[in-house]
């Protein structure tokens, strides 16, 4: 290992800072989730208290949001994994302009700012009458979740030797056969991690969802109508928590699924 | 279960499988069948459809979208009102860019230059898991930081910083009554939920300069300040754009942010959001929201003579 340059300490500090930064909000979170003030954000809280978890428990809305959101996300990972796997084996092995413009157009509904892609769905529904429902929200969610199994696949494919898939052509198994036997145990765990991108960012995501959601509430929906008219500001606390668990995690085990290769490529998004 | 491999590769899996494998254009036409029916229709269609309505126009006395070709629509958004819209969202974009540029630098100097693997490893996942996880909740967050009875202003009476804050709030046009009612509030949490995108980039373009590189410029007889101004940051640049292109685009389009933290001043995504909703005009929407399209377009273009697409 080449040896590091010795790092300054005013370096050391300022990176520390900037991450502290970028993790210690995230903290306040938590702590007012257990405050016993439920009208303002007043600090430090003036007690602690578990009362907020079963407020949040009992409340039929947080679990109506909740069923919503985990049944758009579960839709648009589906659609996701086949959409993004498919577009991932096409452009595999050539080296045509094609492939370009697929990787263009995959990445391009995450790369053009949200309100442009929830707009431009939500005026398609107005021109062709299709009413909001459960669908109209997946169809969304799946445009822009193509990409993360897309780059997830297309990434393990370019590591998977074609003398691999040749040897099991000459030993007699037909496509579907080396499909099944050979490609997709070793595509599997970038499948995997693909999924679990695609769900988080799924269950996160609002920006989209206000267009093609009508009355509809999704859980970040939910949150953003209780930042916006607050009832019982702890309760939104708690369900705040739960959404960075239900997130962090799949985009912990997706870290660790593909971390040889460093995959999962933050520019990506 | 010999057999039955047997069985399948003379049967009609294997005559398909068979005859995909003479015929490769037929194969590619069906993984790429679904994919670009799916972007192409859905997406593109959509996109396509934005186009459309904005040269449609919504009738004042009947509250009705005439399907007429018509520039009157845009015609409504060039106004001073709009304008100011525009003005304040871009200005807002661009400092947001550049403060993003110099907090995210040291961090990503430090991941690329002076952490060890492991440490490396951490702090990857640390500037990721922002990136991909509870928007919503971290602004959030800072609802409850910049609170005028929140945490900030707690600890400023404490270590008497007071008359510092009352000073920024008392500020024109960036002040406000509280921080999460002004643009400085605004601009905070922009800064914040936008950073990781410009860490990543800036980590990467630092971590492709070869070590030898710094060395040889240490050999010629230059300070580690020059080499840094005249070796790393040149080479830097082109991370420093792609990460521009994201922080930049971001703040254009996001209408949750000054929604939720800031004044009642709105952003183009507010008034996206506002036409197509509540004054039911989606024509204005539409056209609207091809302001930032084509600001995009210009920066992008922009970027690509920077060298920014190559460190995406």
């Amino acid at each position: 290992m080449r040896s590091r340059p010795q790092t300054p300490v005013g370096l050391g500090l300022l990176a520390g800072g900037v991450l502290l930064f970028l993790h210690l909000p995230l903290l306040f979170i938590f702590l007012y989730a257990f405050s016993t003030e439920d009208r303002t954000f007043v600090f430090p809280p003036p007690g602690l208290t578990l009362h907020w978890f079963s407020v949040a428990w009992e409340r039929e809305d947080v679990w109506a949001a909740l069923s919503l959101s985990v049944r758009c996300a579960a839709l648009a990972t589906a659609a996701a994994l086949v959409l993004g796997t498919l577009a991932a084996a096409a452009t595999w092995r050539t080296r045509w302009f094609g492939r370009e413009v697929i990787s263009l157009m995959v990445i391009l509904p995450i790369a053009l700012p949200g309100i442009v892609t929830g707009i431009a769905i939500r005026t398609a529904f107005s021109l062709t009458e299709i009413d909001f429902s459960l669908w109209t929200i997946v169809v969304g969610h799946a445009t822009f979740c193509v990409v993360t199994v897309y780059n997830n696949v297309a990434a393990r494919l370019r590591r998977t030797p074609t003398s691999l898939i040749e040897a099991s052509m000459d030993l007699g198994a037909n496509g579907f056969q080396t499909f099944r036997h050979v490609i997709l145990p070793n595509i599997a765990t970038a499948l995997l991690a693909g999924g679990m991108l695609a769900f988080a960012l799924s269950f996160d995501e609002v920006i989209v969802t206000t267009f093609t959601a009508g009355q509809q509430q999704t859980l970040p929906i939910w949150m953003l109508s209780e930042l916006i008219r607050p009832r019982q500001r702890p309760v939104t606390n708690v369900v705040a928590i739960f959404v960075i668990a239900v997130t962090t995690l799949p985009i912990l085990v997706a870290y660790y699924l593909t971390r040889e290769g460093q995959e999962v490529s933050g520019s990506g998004r | 279960m010999v057999a039955a491999g047997h069985e399948a590769s003379g049967g009609l899996g294997g005559r398909v499988s068979t005859f995909l494998y003479r015929h490769p254009a037929v194969l590619m036409a069906l993984l790429l069948a679904p994919p670009l029916a799916w972007l192409g229709v859905v997406y593109f269609g959509s996109l396509a459809a934005l186009l459309l309505q904005s040269f449609y126009h919504l009738d004042d006395f009947s509250g009705v979208v005439v399907r007429e070709f018509t520039f009157a629509t845009y015609g409504e958004l060039v106004s001073a009102a709009n304008i100011a819209v525009v003005v304040r969202t871009v200005s807002m974009a661009a400092v947001v860019t550049v403060a993003a540029a110099l907090v995210a630098f040291p961090l990503a100097y430090f991941m690329a230059r002076h952490a060890g693997p492991r440490l490396k490893a951490l702090l990857y996942l640390g500037v990721m898991l922002p990136l991909w996880s509870s928007y919503l909740v971290r602004v959030y967050a800072w609802k409850l930081i910049l609170a005028k009875e929140g945490v900030i202003t707690w600890a400023c009476e404490r270590l008497g910083l007071m008359p510092a804050l009352d000073w920024i709030l008392g500020l024109p046009v960036i002040g406000g009554p509280s921080l999460s009612t002004s643009y400085v509030g605004t601009f905070l949490v922009f800064l914040y939920v936008w950073l990781p995108y410009m860490v990543l980039p800036i980590q990467a373009a630092l971590e492709r300069v070869p070590a030898s590189m710094v060395e040889a410029s240490g050999d010629l007889g230059a300070r580690p300040g020059q080499t840094f101004r005249h070796v790393l940051l040149p080479l830097a640049l082109p991370g420093v754009v792609a990460g521009s292109i994201f922080t930049f685009s971001l703040t254009l389009g996001d209408y949750i942010i000054p929604n939720i933290v800031g004044n009642s001043r709105p952003f183009i995504g507010q008034i996206v959001l506002a036409q197509q909703g509540t004054a039911g005009n989606i024509p204005m929407a539409a056209a609207f929201s091809v302001v930032p399209i084509v600001i995009m377009g210009f920066y992008l273009w922009g970027a690509r003579r920077l060298g920014g697409f190559n460190a995406l």
